[in-house]
């Protein structure tokens, strides 16, 4: 089925096709998270991106935040947005705009302190939004492969089962899209720290090594320094409760969702990356915020694996959810896409790889993931504080 | 009345036991084990619970000497922070890896 890796997608004016056509309403900065909420609220067509920050802190972290809020706008997912800002705060909606000129996309503004209040600032931005959905419904659709997808690669809420079922399955899909000229980003780079082994086995040339070593132990610096020599909660409780001793132990699970494919770059937070094939981003191993800074960079969607469960999705990208065990798939029936846990009961890990592969297609071609039925959309981006 | 065969604890079944390479010390079993259940691998070889061992947990397939590295995926996960017996439980109680 894979040579069929066919489906119709959007595309946007910097040439990249999306496999959805959402009209964002996105908060510049906290302060406008009430207005977005309004605005979704009389018009559940949109997506709403509300979060906490866009004021308040140094630079470095400002910066951050204004490179991944425009690179969501900018995802190819994304047909049209309206920007919501305060008006006295640093990353305001002018500014926000301003990056995003280059992209060719229709971005409209409000302000709320010059539209007159709260109330004034949702009307506004309710008919700015029913504009752009009323042009965005008019776009054709375009004929795209597997070569025009970016995938994330995340697991969240991992057991001892997940680098034995769902992640290596997930490992044999991302095989299988970057022998069709696809792009998959592995991310996670705290689930790297003891993995650096077979990570640099990966690397396609000793400049992405020494990147990719670099990365890794720097977060594994951080790690020491904020959390100590055992670094206990550089794992999460349940991790360790499913089994899961060491970070190493996770880490050298998760890793399989990269598959066997040589790793062809490495690239900062929400950093476009250059090359298709299997790249690593420089990510925290939170999963909301890794999954921000894959979609910043332009993934479509993303490939969650998980073993203990979580209803997470992410505004405007189908976050696709794998079970690592099918106890999981039973108890959580309304959150979870595809059970990897039948590799458990004899299926093979080739067999689920192509069942992964056939469901991102059927994504691609407008199938909605449990997430997005649900409407689930969190958004969080990482912070040079250090994050784990 | 009718008579059930009686369950014998010690004549125990087989819970499958999960290695991914060659080189490991340790097996992630598929089930819960109680002592003296056998954990068996998928080449066959079998190994005595020593103990208790959760679903999803480690069990070490040889003896570990305290200092020694615990071995999953092929690489090291951590290093025995005790000596280990074969059909023990491994987890954090004597398994640490210095971050």
């Amino acid at each position: 089925m894979s040579e069929d890796f066919v489906f119709e997608g959007w595309r946007r004016p910097d040439g990249r096709i999306g496999i959805r056509n959402h009209c964002l309403v996105l908060a510049t900065v906290a302060c406008a998270t009430g207005v977005v909420r309004e605005v979704w609220r009389r018009l559940p067509e949109v997506v709403a991106v509300e979060h906490a920050y866009g004021c308040g802190r140094g630079g470095p972290d400002l910066g951050l935040q204004v490179k991944t809020l425009a690179g969501l706008v900018q995802n190819p997912n994304v047909g049209a947005a309206v920007l919501v800002g305060l008006g006295c705060e640093v990353v305001s909606a002018a500014l926000l705009k301003g990056a995003l000129a280059s992209s060719g996309k229709r971005v409209e503004t409000v302000v709320i302190q010059e539209a007159g209040g709260s109330r004034k600032a949702a009307d506004q931005a309710e008919a700015l939004a029913r504009r752009l959905l009323g042009e965005l419904e008019e776009l054709p659709r375009q004929r795209a492969t597997a070569a025009d997808l970016t995938v994330g690669l995340e697991c969240g809420g991992s057991d001892t089962f997940s680098g034995l079922t769902a992640n290596p399955a997930v490992g044999k899909a991302t095989d299988r899209l970057v022998e069709l000229g696809g792009t998959a980003i592995l991310a996670e780079t705290t689930e790297m720290i003891g993995a650096l082994g077979p990570l640099l086995k990966s690397a396609e040339s000793e400049e992405v090594a020494a990147k990719l070593k670099a990365k890794v132990e720097r977060q594994e610096a951080r790690a020491r320094e904020t959390l100590g020599p055992l670094a206990d909660a550089v794992m999460a409780p349940g991790n360790v409760e499913s089994g899961l001793t060491t970070i190493a132990e996770k880490s050298l699970g998760c890793i399989t969702k990269g598959g066997s494919s040589p790793i062809r770059e490495v690239v900062d937070y929400a950093d476009r990356p250059g090359r298709k094939g299997l790249v690593v981003m420089d990510t925290p191993g939170y999963d909301v915020e890794s999954m921000a800074g894959m979609a910043a960079a332009g993934a479509q969607a993303v490939l969650f694996t998980t073993g203990r469960g979580t209803p997470v999705g992410f505004p405007a990208v189908p976050v696709i959810k794998i079970s690592s065990n099918s106890e999981l798939f039973e108890a959580m029936p309304d959150d979870i896409d595809l059970d990897a846990g039948t590799i458990l009961a004899g299926k093979s890990i080739d067999q689920v790889g192509e069942q992964i592969l056939d469901l991102l297609l059927r994504v691609a071609r407008s199938e909605k993931t449990r997430a997005e039925i649900n409407g689930q959309a969190v958004f969080a981006i990482a912070q040079e504080g250090p994050a784990f | 009345m009718t008579c059930r065969m009686r369950a014998d604890r010690t004549s125990s079944m087989a819970v499958l036991g999960i290695r991914v390479h060659p080189r490991d010390n340790v097996a992630v079993v598929a089930g819960d084990v109680q002592a003296g259940d056998v954990v068996r691998l998928a080449d066959g070889a079998e190994v005595r619970a020593a103990e208790a061992i959760p679903r999803g947990s480690k069990v070490a397939l040889g003896p570990i000497a305290c200092g020694e590295a615990v071995i999953r995926y092929g690489e090291e996960i951590g290093k025995a922070t005790e000596d280990i017996a074969a059909g023990e439980y491994v987890h954090r109680h004597n398994l640490a890896r210095e971050i």
